[in-house]
C-alpha cells in the first residue's frame, strides 16, 4: 500500500516557558506547530485568563448579564472565572484612570492583592493605559502580589524601564507590547533582555487584531513568530499573549441587529473565532472577556488535543 | 514551480517576441512568476511543453463545482502559510437538504439560506452550495428531488448518496449544471468513478485514512476522473487539523503526489459544526457542508473566510467616501483619515465609542497607514481637500475640521486650502472618545 509520508519539521527551537502564580502555572513550552501531534507529541495547554475590571462604565451589558451580581465587584467576578474553569485573571485597574475617579496606586494595588489572594490564580494586571500613571501603579502591584507571581501589563519600546524594574524586583513577568510586526515584536524582546529581564519572564503580546478588523495580519504575524522561534530565534522563543477580548470592539460582533441573528450567541462566536485563530497560530495564554467564549475555547482545545 | 532559468532553457532564444515579451528571458520571467502561460510562445516543442506543464501545474489541483456565473472554483493552492501567497480560493459553504423533504420543505429551506446574506467593508457574504442527501434510496425520488432543488437555485450543487444506482440518473439529468458527486469510499468506488467518468463529473473520495486515500485516487485517476476532491473525514477537530495539514503539506513540498486535490469536510450542524468549520476555513478546506446553519454563526465564519483569503501583500482598502457615524448634522465635527482598513476600523470603533456624532471622512492613500502616506506623499493637504470636497463634507457640516494628530503639520496648510477652522486631534486612536466627547462641551 501507498505510504504517505508524515511531513514532520525538525525544529532547532522550542518556545521558552515561565511559571506563575507559586509556580504550579505555566506558560509556554511548544516543540512544535500548534496542536500538530506528529511535531509535539505533549503541545502544552493553552492558558485562558478571564478579564475583570474594577471599572465597568462603557462596559459592554451582555457581558454583565453572563456574570449577573458576580460583576459588580473584581473579587467575586474573578472569583466567577475561577469557578468557571479560568487558569488566570486578567485584571483591569482602569479605576485608576484620572477621568475615571484617578484611583491611587495603593488602593488599585489593594484591589490586585485581594484578587489574588480571593482565587489563588495568576494575574496579569493592566492599568489604564496611561504611560506614567501606569507605571506608579504597577510599581504598587508589584509590590503587594510579591511572592505570588504574576504578569504586568505592559511595556513598550518607549516606556519599559520603570515596569520592567518593578516587575524584577518582586520575580513578575514582563508583558512585552509590540504592533503587529514581527521585527518589532523581536526588538522589544532585546530591549527587555538588554535592560536585565530573564527570558523565562517574557511574554510578548504581539497584538491580536480581532475578527474583521485586520485579524488576519495577527493571524499571520502570530505563524510567522512561531516559524522564527521554533526555527531558532532564541529572541522570539516567548510566550505569546493573545487578547481575544477585543473581539467586542467589533461593530459586529455585539450590534443588535435582528437581521444578524441571536446577539449573544453571535457575540460568544465572535470572540471564540479570534481566540482559535489566535490558538493555531501560537497563543500560550488566552484573554477573554465573555464566560460563553470561554466554554467554547475549552471544548476546542479538548478536541484539538491540546494539553495531551 | 521552475525557475525563471528553468524555463528559459527550453524557450528558443530567438527573442522574436510573438508572446508579447521583449526577450525570452523577459517571458521566462513571467512564466515564474505565474503571469504567463508556456502557450503563449509557438517555438516551444511538445514535449518540452508537456514536461514544463507538469512541474509548473499546482501542487493542489484546481477545480470547478457548477456552472455559469455562480461557478465555485476550488484547490489551485502554491502555499501553507498565508503570508508567503494568498490563498487562492476561499472555502466553499454549503448546506445539505433531505430528498425526502417535501417541495414546500425543500421552497423554505434554500430561501432561508439564499436570504442568510451579508454585507461587510463592500463585499456580499453568502452560502456557495447546496448539497442533495439521498434519504431514500430511491432513484426516481432523488431524481425529482434533484430537479426540483435545481429549480429553486442556481448555486454549484452536490448530490450525496451511497449509492451509485440512487445517483446515475440524477447526475446524468444534471450534468450540463456540473454537480459534484459525493462519493466514493473503499466499497463503492468502482460505481462512483463510472458515474463520474460517464457525465463528466468532479467526484468526492471520503476515507479518513490517508495510504488508504492515496489509492483510491489512484483508482479514480485509472479510471479517468482527474476532478477529485477529497473528504478525510471530520470526527474531531484534531483529525481535521492534522489530516488537512498532511495533505496540503506533502502536497506543496512534492514529497508525495497521490493527495494534491482540494479537500471538504462535513460538520454537521450545532455549535461542534462551527468550530470544524471555523478550524477548517483556517486549514486547507475547499468545502464545508453544514446540516443547518444561523445567521449567528453565519456572519462571523463568513467573516472569518474573508480575512484569511484576503491577499497578505495588498492592504485591504476602505471606498474614499464621506461616512456618518452616530447620525451627525450640521454641527457635528468632521474627522479624516487614510483608507488602509485597519485604521478606518480602530478610527471607527474608539468614534463609536464616544456616542458623539462624527462624520468620517476617508481620504485614498492606497491603503497607506497616517505616517506612511503622509511620509509618501499620499496624504498631503491637497489631498484631503480634495476628498473633502468632493465628497461634499464642507456642505454637509459647518463643524470643525480634525487632522490626526501624527499628521498635525498639515493644518495650517489644509485651514489656508479650505478657508475653515482646522483643529489637531489625537496622536493616538484611542483618546478619541476623550477628545470628542470634550469638543462637546
Amino acid at each position: 500500500m501507498a505510504k504517505v509520508p508524515l511531513p514532520k519539521e525538525k525544529w532547532s527551537g522550542n518556545i521558552g516557558s515561565v511559571s506563575l502564580g507559586d509556580g504550579g502555572v505555566r506558560a509556554g513550552g511548544g516543540k512544535g506547530m500548534p496542536f500538530l501531534s506528529f511535531e509535539d507529541r505533549s503541545y502544552p495547554r493553552a492558558l485562558i485568563a478571564g478579564e475583570v475590571m474594577d471599572d465597568v462604565s462603557d462596559f459592554p451589558q451582555i457581558v454583565l448579564d453572563q456574570f449577573g451580581e458576580a460583576a459588580s465587584d473584581p473579587v467575586s467576578w474573578a472569583e466567577e472565572w475561577k469557578a468557571r474553569g479560568a487558569d488566570l485573571i486578567c485584571l483591569r485597574l482602569l479605576s485608576t484612570d484620572p477621568d475615571r475617579g484617578d484611583a491611587s496606586p495603593e488602593d488599585a494595588a489593594r484591589t490586585a492583592r485581594e484578587v489574588a489572594d480571593a482565587t489563588g490564580l495568576p494575574l496579569i494586571v493592566y492599568g489604564c493605559g496611561i504611560a506614567d500613571k501606569d507605571a506608579d501603579t504597577m510599581e504598587a502591584v508589584s509590590a503587594s502580589l510579591a511572592g505570588h507571581r504574576s504578569i504586568l501589563a505592559y511595556v513598550e519600546e518607549d516606556s519599559y524601564k520603570r515596569i520592567s524594574a518593578a516587575a524584577m524586583a518582586n520575580k513578575h513577568s514582563v508583558l512585552a507590547f509590540s504592533n503587529l510586526d514581527i521585527n518589532l515584536a523581536k526588538q522589544m524582546n532585546i530591549l527587555l533582555s538588554d535592560f536585565g529581564v530573564d527570558r523565562s519572564d517574557m511574554v510578548m503580546d504581539p497584538l491580536m487584531a480581532p475578527l474583521g478588523m485586520g485579524m488576519e495580519y495577527s493571524y499571520s504575524v502570530n505563524e510567522r513568530i512561531m516559524l522564527a522561534a521554533l526555527s531558532g530565534d532564541r529572541m522570539l522563543q516567548v510566550p505569546m499573549v493573545c487578547d481575544a477580548s477585543q473581539a467586542w470592539q467589533v461593530r459586529d460582533c455585539s450590534d443588535d441587529d435582528p437581521s444578524l441573528g441571536d446577539v449573544a450567541e453571535r457575540a460568544a462566536w465572535w470572540e471564540f473565532t479570534t481566540a482559535l485563530a489566535a490558538l493555531l497560530s501560537g497563543a500560550d495564554i488566552l484573554i477573554l472577556r465573555g464566560h460563553d467564549a470561554m466554554a467554547l475555547v475549552k471544548e476546542a482545545i479538548d478536541d484539538l488535543g491540546g494539553g495531551a | 514551480m521552475p525557475t525563471a532559468i528553468e524555463f528559459f532553457k527550453f524557450l528558443p532564444k530567438t527573442n522574436c517576441g510573438e508572446c508579447g515579451q521583449a526577450t525570452c528571458l523577459a517571458f521566462a520571467m513571467q512564466l515564474a512568476n505565474q503571469k504567463a502561460t508556456i502557450d503563449a510562445c509557438p517555438y516551444v516543442d511538445g514535449g518540452a511543453k508537456e514536461k514544463l506543464e507538469e512541474s509548473s501545474a499546482p501542487p493542489v489541483r484546481a477545480i470547478t463545482i457548477g456552472s455559469g456565473d455562480r461557478a465555485v472554483s476550488m484547490g489551485g493552492e502554491t502555499v501553507l502559510y498565508r503570508h508567503e501567497r494568498r490563498f487562492v480560493n476561499p472555502t466553499a459553504f454549503a448546506i445539505s437538504i433531505s430528498d425526502t423533504c417535501s417541495a414546500q420543505e425543500m421552497e423554505q429551506e434554500v430561501s432561508k439560506y439564499l436570504d442568510m446574506a451579508f454585507e461587510r467593508v463592500g463585499t456580499v457574504f453568502n452560502i456557495d452550495m447546496f448539497v442533495l442527501r439521498d434519504d431514500s434510496g430511491d432513484p426516481e425520488s432523488f431524481r425529482t428531488a434533484a430537479v426540483r432543488l435545481r429549480s429553486l437555485t442556481d448555486l454549484p450543487l452536490v448530490l450525496e448518496s451511497s449509492s451509485a444506482d440512487v445517483l446515475s440518473s440524477a447526475a446524468a439529468e444534471l450534468r450540463d449544471v456540473r454537480p459534484l458527486i459525493y462519493g466514493a469510499g473503499q466499497d463503492n468506488i468502482e460505481a462512483m468513478v463510472a458515474v463520474a467518468k460517464e457525465n463528466s463529473l468532479p467526484l468526492a473520495l471520503i476515507g479518513n485514512d490517508l495510504d488508504r486515500m492515496a489509492e483510491m485516487v489512484e483508482v479514480a485517476r485509472k479510471g479517468g476522473v482527474e476532478d477529485l476532491i477529497l473528504d478525510l473525514g471530520s470526527s474531531s477537530m484534531k483529525h481535521i487539523l492534522e489530516s488537512n495539514t498532511v495533505a496540503r503539506k506533502v502536497s506543496l513540498r512534492r514529497t508525495f503526489k497521490g493527495l494534491g486535490y482540494p479537500l471538504m469536510n462535513l460538520v454537521g450542524s450545532g455549535p461542534a459544526a462551527m468550530m470544524k468549520a471555523s478550524l477548517a476555513v483556517m486549514k486547507y478546506s475547499s468545502l464545508v457542508v453544514f446540516d443547518s446553519l444561523e445567521a449567528q454563526q453565519a456572519l462571523p465564519l463568513m467573516t472569518l473566510r474573508q480575512n484569511i483569503y484576503t491577499d497578505p501583500q495588498v492592504p485591504i482598502q476602505v471606498k474614499e467616501d464621506l461616512y456618518p457615524i452616530s447620525d451627525p448634522g450640521e454641527e457635528s465635527p468632521i474627522l479624516f483619515t487614510t483608507n488602509f482598513s485597519l485604521t478606518y476600523f480602530t478610527v471607527r470603533a474608539d468614534i463609536e465609542k464616544s456616542r458623539q456624532p462624527v462624520w468620517l471622512q476617508v481620504v485614498d492613500t492606497e491603503g497607506l497607514s497616517v505616517l506612511t502616506a503622509y511620509a509618501a506623499g499620499k496624504f498631503s493637504h491637497e489631498h484631503v481637500a480634495t476628498a473633502l470636497q468632493a465628497s461634499g463634507a464642507l456642505d454637509r457640516s459647518k463643524g470643525p475640521i480634525v487632522t490626526p494628530g501624527m499628521v498635525a503639520k498639515l493644518s495650517g496648510k489644509l485651514e489656508e486650502a479650505l478657508g475653515r477652522k482646522v483643529m489637531v486631534g489625537t496622536m493616538e486612536s484611542s483618546a478619541l472618545p476623550k477628545f470628542l466627547k470634550n469638543l462637546r462641551q
